[in-house]
């Protein structure tokens, strides 16, 4: 691997390249539970974690530069347009927040029949930091159980449906 | 800001309350959860005036607020499901804590995917659906929701399946059923449905067979009605090949069903063997005798 600073610990049953990830990012990666009948074949399963994690890189720079556009590759329908209203609601509130995603802990639950839909789990770690223009107003780092529904589209999986899940979501602030 | 202060943030739906560390030594007392679109208040200790934000990638809020009064959020102010901040911003003093939205229980929505819209009669769990639950902001709903499925042909038996979610999901199979026609496929949780439209045609040929007689130098050969296993009509247009073999040739005419046969002249070679079929299928030969 020639990433910078390589600090990815996969535990896998997937042999996964996600060398689109930031540095530092812990992605571990269950062995898929899955409900369904739908045989879910390990490209497709690489793909779509692959996807998934490249969302947060647009969700990250979508919210940090208030940005809209930078959501289209890799959100969709419901998902988008929430994080694209938030963008709009920060850049006329003045703020802007970066996201970044500290490790992933994921497990494929659902291949829907049909093939349309991917559900996934992640219980995710990362720092949330919010600005009021260049001023830090708060640094957090949040444990949360995010569900994700990802659809299929031309090139990719995009990600549909990202909210946080039922599960405590503890914050510790740092 | 120099006096201590503490803010208390009231949910329309408060499971239990958190304790966060406020700027100063004050405290922010707030609620792990508030369902979606309920009316909430935040009341603030101290003295002066104040900006509170509330952020996360579902939404971003801002308000004025007075440290020692209540700020009220009405009915629909925070909807999106997810994970909060809570800034509250006093001069060069900053507290924080956080909370989450969770979905509203009441079912609004549904996502249905039901494949496919066309597929031969007969076919065990040939039918699938997929259901996705969402509350009227738009929240997957994670609370375990029964669901209702029912495939319903135009005549005959319903064929029910009840499916809790899990994680707002929950998806079924079914037999496309004997009989061809138009089948209503129907999801639904509390009074909410999503129907889709799933026609069944009928399968491939069965005993398919043909019979001949001369016409002059041909022989006109016909088929019998062609019916799938099931006794559905295979629709006009099918293609049935008739192949005639004699003295080392070979001759084949390709014939689309009309009214339910197909029907061809070949030349009426003594000794040729002439045999039907319908894609995969094959029906019987024929060895012609003069």
């Amino acid at each position: 691997m020639t990433m910078i600073k390589p600090l990815l610990i996969v535990f896998s049953i997937f042999a996964m390249p996600f060398a689109l990830l930031a540095d530092q990012t812990a992605v571990r990666v269950e062995p898929s539970d899955l409900q369904g009948p739908r045989q879910l074949q390990q490209q497709t399963a690489t793909a779509a974690i692959h996807d998934y994690l490249q969302a947060w890189q647009g969700l990250s720079a979508a919210l940090e530069q208030n940005r809209a556009d930078l959501l289209d590759p890799d959100f969709v329908g419901t998902a988008r347009d929430k994080l694209a209203n938030t963008v709009h609601e920060q850049a006329a509130l003045g703020i802007h927040t970066r996201y970044r995603d500290r490790s992933h802990d994921l497990r494929i639950v659902l291949y829907s029949p049909e093939g349309l839909s991917i559900q996934l789990i992640d219980n995710v770690e990362y720092d949330e930091q919010v600005f009021d223009q260049d001023k830090v107003l708060t640094t957090q780092r949040v444990h949360a159980r995010y569900i994700v529904v990802l659809t299929p589209s031309e090139m990719r999986w995009r990600v549909r449906i990202f909210q946080v899940g039922p599960q405590e979501s503890a914050h510790l602030k740092k | 800001m120099r006096s201590r202060w503490a803010c208390l943030l009231l949910g329309g739906l408060t499971l239990a309350t958190v304790q966060m560390a406020c700027a100063e030594g004050g405290s922010m007392d707030l609620p792990t959860t508030v369902e979606a679109g309920n009316a909430f208040s935040i009341r603030c200790t101290g003295s002066g005036k104040a900006v509170l934000y509330i952020v996360g990638p579902g939404q971003a809020l801002r308000r004025d607020v007075e440290l020692g009064g209540t700020t009220s959020f009405p009915a629909g102010s925070l909807y999106n499901a997810g994970h909060y901040l809570v800034v509250l911003v006093a001069g060069p003093s900053t507290g924080s804590g956080s909370f989450n939205v969770v979905p509203a229980s009441q079912p609004a929505d549904l996502s249905f995917l039901a494949r496919p819209s066309r597929l031969p009669v007969g076919l065990h769990d040939g039918i699938s659906g997929a259901v996705y639950v969402f509350d009227a902001y738009r929240n997957l709903i994670t609370e375990p929701a029964s669901v209702s499925f029912e495939l319903s042909p135009p005549s005959g038996a319903v064929q029910q399946r009840t499916v809790v979610t899990h994680d707002g999901a929950a998806w079924t199979e079914m037999d496309s059923t004997a009989k061809e026609g138009v089948d209503t496929f129907k999801a639904q949780v509390d009074r909410v449905s999503s129907t889709r439209v799933v026609e069944q045609v009928p399968g491939d040929p069965c005993g398919l067979r043909m019979a001949a007689r001369q016409s002059g130098p041909y022989l006109e050969v016909q088929t019998d009605p062609v019916r799938d296993c099931s006794g559905n009509a295979v629709p006009d247009g099918t293609i049935v090949t008739f192949t005639e073999n004699y003295d080392g040739a070979q001759s084949t005419v390709d014939v689309p069903l009309k009214h339910g046969i197909a029907q061809v002249e070949m030349p009426a070679y003594n000794g040729a063997r002439i045999s039907v079929a319908s894609g995969v299928v094959l029906g019987n030969e024929i060895q012609w005798r003069k």
